[in-house]
């Protein structure tokens, strides 16, 4: 039913359906593993699935370093696999060339999922000239991530909200009132200088074809709405192409109706796994099992809490009664303690978990199977925030700090708001809250007479918060994980860094985030830490060699700063060196905003 | 950590280092091999400073005959030891450093500087422009020309801290982390103790090497010592094939090290790392500690770096960091006792060459401590020669 393009895969012609990712069709093809790393030329494949570890890259039509995850197949691509570094050294390929754009505005939303799309309807609602930047291809992000072979919906949920959401998104895009930027990597958020009067954020991306322009949005205000990536532990074999987040065989169902196997082991903690195994059943893929590290029957213990978001428990009980009609296992206080298999994944190893969360010796069974969907929870993506000088604290892992925001979502630096999962895990509907709130909030900052968000949204979000508290409480990462992994089991995954280095770097005398990455560098690869770094952080906790010295007073907590959010080509960044002195520039944007006003208080 | 406990024997010491940067490191080893009992005191963790902001330079190149280049040329060789004995975790790399010239005006520039260099006994061999492409196949075309300083060498900085500590450690130094000196104990004008947020440490030498905080470390003695930030920026690609083989920089870079100027100064400096990843430097401006972003002076490092290597417009960088040189007015390192405090010595304020020159200041605090006749004169190094400036 589908169409077909034709494309080429290192030599080979292959005909794929439109519009379905290069990881998707690679998948597709039963070819999970594609590119080799630089240190032990090991296989990688999809791991996060949505653009956040690197481990995917390829090269197409000659650029290298695309996200497989993230890049859409087009009509003759030409994609070839890499082998060890992503740099070509290859003086054909064209040097980014085009006009820097630089764009002013009231509001800037950094993310265009629930959070984010509906922040920046109820800006544009108040009259707000809004720009949304994003890094996905087309608006949903990674809750509605969608693509043509699946834009009916059916591997959805709220697809009927996310359909009524973006017609009023793309009404204010007909308007003018809303600017959308798709394929936009923002790397930094720069707050306003400060003693400067006419005050605006600048925000910078990486964008165009396959990332290699530069663009800027001046804005009055930003919300960031960036979402937050699948915690994954690392154990014995999960580099092995078949294991992947949890997220990432969701992404690549709602991408491009592609299941990530035939056989899936579903595993991690929290309710999020029931619909990822419910919808790989229901594509087809036979579920092995769910291995549920926690005791759900813990909800009982927090009544007050349940009553308050009483609708969330017919949806979990519902997926239970689907994955009962397919005959799913589910196997509570487990986890799947490795990964084997020759080059992909053949299979896994789960063991029943003691109070503490370590594997009970004797309980230990092999499942065959070519997938490891693994989620251990979330990681909140606030580097924009921190190195904007938002304040963070927190947050319910180690090292995955969330951002400090007021009831108007206000974040510590004013102008600047976060909505969704930057300010805690707690899923799409309090995202949507978040972000009505903070799109309102965003446009009275800047000045528009708008009337505070409703006060059912407002006690929706308090409720949605209350029953978020509530999971996390019962879904702990179980803390004996740290006896999962061996000594030359890998856990940074970019710079190939094992458990044995860090432990090596530990009897050096590293003791935080930044000394043990200085020292073994887990953290300093492609992903900048940011599948590594609360693992790391977790198994520094529970000490990583006998004390080499002695210490008073506590390790730096996480520390780990990521100035640069997304890869920049030095070609890109070297546009960065015309920036105007920041009092020229202000002056400059108030004169321009001062011009542009009328437009859109016309409309008002 | 009970006061009870800190006048135990086991927190008494010959020599107490104050600063676990290679500085300190250095110290420490070299105090140890001595036969010193010594403790190292830092307020964060190993290499926590400007150690682990830097790029592991071991230069030549970059000095004018004088004292600093005599401390340079006996820290080469005592790298060149350590190499040996630290192992390959530090990725000693004796590469050689490439300075070149963009125009016949610069180059003859670099050659006079080169010739005086050779005349205390530096290697330099100048490059005509056609063998550039021979040493750096990816150098921008249309260069006037270079110099080679085969005696230039890059090390992992903070591995090679953390393994001179370790040494020491192995020699019966201990490592106390997480202690913040807070002040010293004195008894009739000299050091008896120094006092730190865990406790006294009893020791009758203290030696502070806490790099750019030397001088908060002096105040907590009541005195003043002119150790002052100045900050730099590094850019960091992605891990990329060998595409650069040696430290590559630009003739300006040596006349932005010797500058005392406060405003921004970039130059070129770029060099691959054992790991893939390259480097890309130098800012300098004195801003204090200031820790926020510069994308201005990053932009302008990427265009640096993609004018000297066009290859490089192409590779990512992944991220950036700053750090703070300690830097003194007369560019010179302080070294030696404090006239005003018997007990107290400095290696201090190396600027951005204290990776280079610490196992020299290592070795010159051993010798000084033990009243042995140092390697060589350290009167350009010491501690009261500002005292003098302002009064003389």
């Amino acid at each position: 039913m589908a169409e077909q393009v034709a494309i080429t895969v290192d030599g080979a012609e292959w005909s794929v359906a439109a519009g379905i990712t290069i990881a998707a069709a690679f998948t597709e093809r039963g070819q999970p593993g594609w590119r080799r790393t630089r240190l032990r030329g090991e296989p990688r494949g999809v791991s996060c699935g949505i653009g956040v570890c690197f481990d995917c890259l390829v090269t197409v039509n000659g650029t290298p370093g695309v996200r497989a995850c993230l890049a859409e197949v087009r009509p003759g691509d030409v994609i070839s696999s890499e082998n060890g570094s992503s740099f070509a050294d290859d003086q054909s390929v064209p040097e980014p060339a085009p006009a820097p754009t630089v764009d002013r505005c009231d509001v800037a939303v950094v993310g265009a999922g629930p959070a984010g799309l509906t922040a920046a309807v109820a800006a544009a609602d108040a009259g707000c000239a809004v720009q949304v930047l994003d890094l996905g291809e087309r608006p949903g992000g990674q809750y509605w991530r969608w693509g043509p072979a699946t834009a009916d919906g059916r591997f959805h949920h709220g697809w009927a909200a996310f359909t009524a959401l973006r017609e009023r998104f793309d009404a204010h895009r007909a308007g003018g009132q809303i600017i959308y930027r798709p394929g936009h990597a923002v790397f930094q958020l720069q707050p306003p200088p400060e003693a400067t009067t006419a005050s605006a954020f600048r925000v910078h991306a990486v964008a165009g074809d396959r990332e290699r322009d530069y663009a800027s949005v001046l804005a009055q205000a930003v919300v960031v709405a960036t979402g937050a990536y699948d915690l994954q532990l690392p154990v014995p074999g999960w580099t092995l192409p078949g294991v992947m987040a949890a997220g990432a065989a969701q992404s690549l169902l709602k991408s491009s109706a592609v299941t990530a196997g035939h056989r899936v082991v579903v595993a991690g903690t929290g309710p999020f796994l029931l619909p990822v195994a419910v919808g790989l059943a229901q594509a087809g893929a036979r579920v092995v099992a769910v291995v549920e590290a926690g005791q759900p029957l813990d909800y009982l213990r927090h009544p007050a809490g349940l009553a308050a978001s009483w609708r969330k428990l017919p949806e979990a009980g519902g997926y239970l009664a689907r994955l009962a009609r397919h005959r799913v296992p589910v196997l509570r206080r487990h986890a799947a303690i490795a990964a084997r298999g020759d080059g992909r994944l053949e299979s896994v190893t789960v063991a029943r978990l003691d109070q503490v969360g370590r594997p009970v010796p004797g309980t230990e069974r092999t499942l065959a199977a070519d997938v490891l969907a693994a989620g251990y929870g979330f990681v909140p993506q606030v580097e924009l925030l921190g190195e904007a000088g938002a304040q963070l604290s927190g947050g319910a892992q180690p090292a995955s700090p969330v951002a400090v925001a007021g009831p108007d979502q206000q974040t510590t630096v004013p102008g600047l708001f976060a909505a969704g999962e930057t300010t805690g895990i707690g899923g799409s509907d309090l995202a949507r809250a978040e972000g009505e709130i903070a799109g309102r909030a965003a446009a009275r900052f800047v000045g528009r007479p708008v009337a505070p968000p409703p006060r059912a949204v407002v006690r929706e979000r308090a409720a949605l918060r209350r029953f978020a508290a509530i999971m996390q409480a019962v879904h702990p990462v179980p803390s004996g994980w740290t006896h999962w992994p061996a000594d030359d089991t890998i856990v940074c995954r970019c710079e190939e860094v094992t458990l044995g280095r860090l432990r090596a770097a530990a009897a050096l005398g590293a003791d935080d985030a930044r000394s043990i990455k200085l020292l073994a560098r887990p953290g300093m690869g492609w992903c900048q830490g940011r599948i590594c770094g609360p693992p790391v952080a977790a198994l520094l906790a529970a000490g990583l060699s006998e004390p080499t010295a002695e210490r008073a007073g506590h390790p730096a907590a996480s520390g780990l700063s990521r100035p640069l959010a997304q890869p920049v080509p030095l070609g890109v960044l070297a546009r960065l060196a015309a920036l105007d002195d920041p009092a020229e520039t202000e002056a400059a944007s108030a004169e321009d905003a001062a011009g542009a006003r009328p437009d859109h208080e016309g409309k008002m | 950590m009970t006061p009870a406990r800190s006048r135990d024997s086991r927190d008494s010491f010959d020599a107490v280092v104050i600063g676990a940067g290679i500085v300190g490191a250095a110290c420490a080893y070299y105090l140890a091999r001595a036969g010193l009992r010594v403790a190292v005191a830092d307020r964060g963790a190993v290499a926590s400073g400007t150690t682990g902001a830097g790029e592991g330079n071991i230069l030549i190149s970059d000095k004018e005959p004088g004292p600093e280049l005599a401390l340079a040329q006996l820290s080469q060789r005592l790298w060149r030891e350590l190499g040996d004995e630290l192992g390959p975790g530090a990725e000693l790399d004796p590469k050689g450093g490439l300075v070149v010239a963009a125009g016949p005006a610069e180059h003859a520039g670099l050659r006079e500087f080169a010739a005086a260099q050779a005349q205390a006994g530096v290697t330099a061999q100048a490059v005509p422009p056609g063998e550039l492409p021979g040493l750096e196949p990816h150098l921008a075309s249309g260069l006037a020309g270079g110099v080679f300083y085969p005696e230039d060498m890059q090390v992992q900085p903070m591995m090679a801290a953390a393994l001179l500590l370790r040494r020491a450690r192995d020699l019966g130094a201990e490592l106390r982390l997480r202690h913040e000196v807070t002040g010293f104990e004195t008894a009739a004008g000299r050091v008896t103790g120094v006092r730190t947020s865990a406790g006294l440490l009893s020791t009758g030498l203290a030696v502070n090497a806490a790099g750019t905080w030397a001088g908060q470390i002096a105040e907590r003695a009541g005195l003043s010592l002119p150790v002052l930030p100045r900050r730099g920026f590094i850019v960091v690609t992605e891990a990329l094939p060998v595409l650069i083989r040696h430290k590559v920089y630009t003739a300006d870079y040596v006349a932005n090290v010797a500058s005392g100027s406060a405003g921004l100064e970039v130059s070129t400096v770029i060099e691959g790392t054992a790991s893939g990843t390259v480097l890309i430097g130098a800012s300098r401006e004195r801003v204090g500690f200031d820790r926020s972003s510069s994308l201005r002076i990053v932009g302008m490092l990427a265009a640096q770096a993609a004018r000297l290597f066009p290859v490089l417009a192409r590779a990512r960088a992944i991220r950036f960091y700053r750090g703070f040189r300690p830097y003194c007015p007369d560019h010179l390192p302080v070294i030696g006792a404090d006239d005003r405090l018997a007990g107290l010595m400095h290696a201090c304020g190396h600027e951005g060459a204290g990776v280079g020159l610490a196992p020299a200041t290592g070795q010159l605090i051993a010798q000084l401590a033990a009243g042995q006749e140092p390697s060589l004169p350290v009167d350009p190094f010491r501690p009261g020669r500002f005292a003098e400036a302002v009064y003389g």
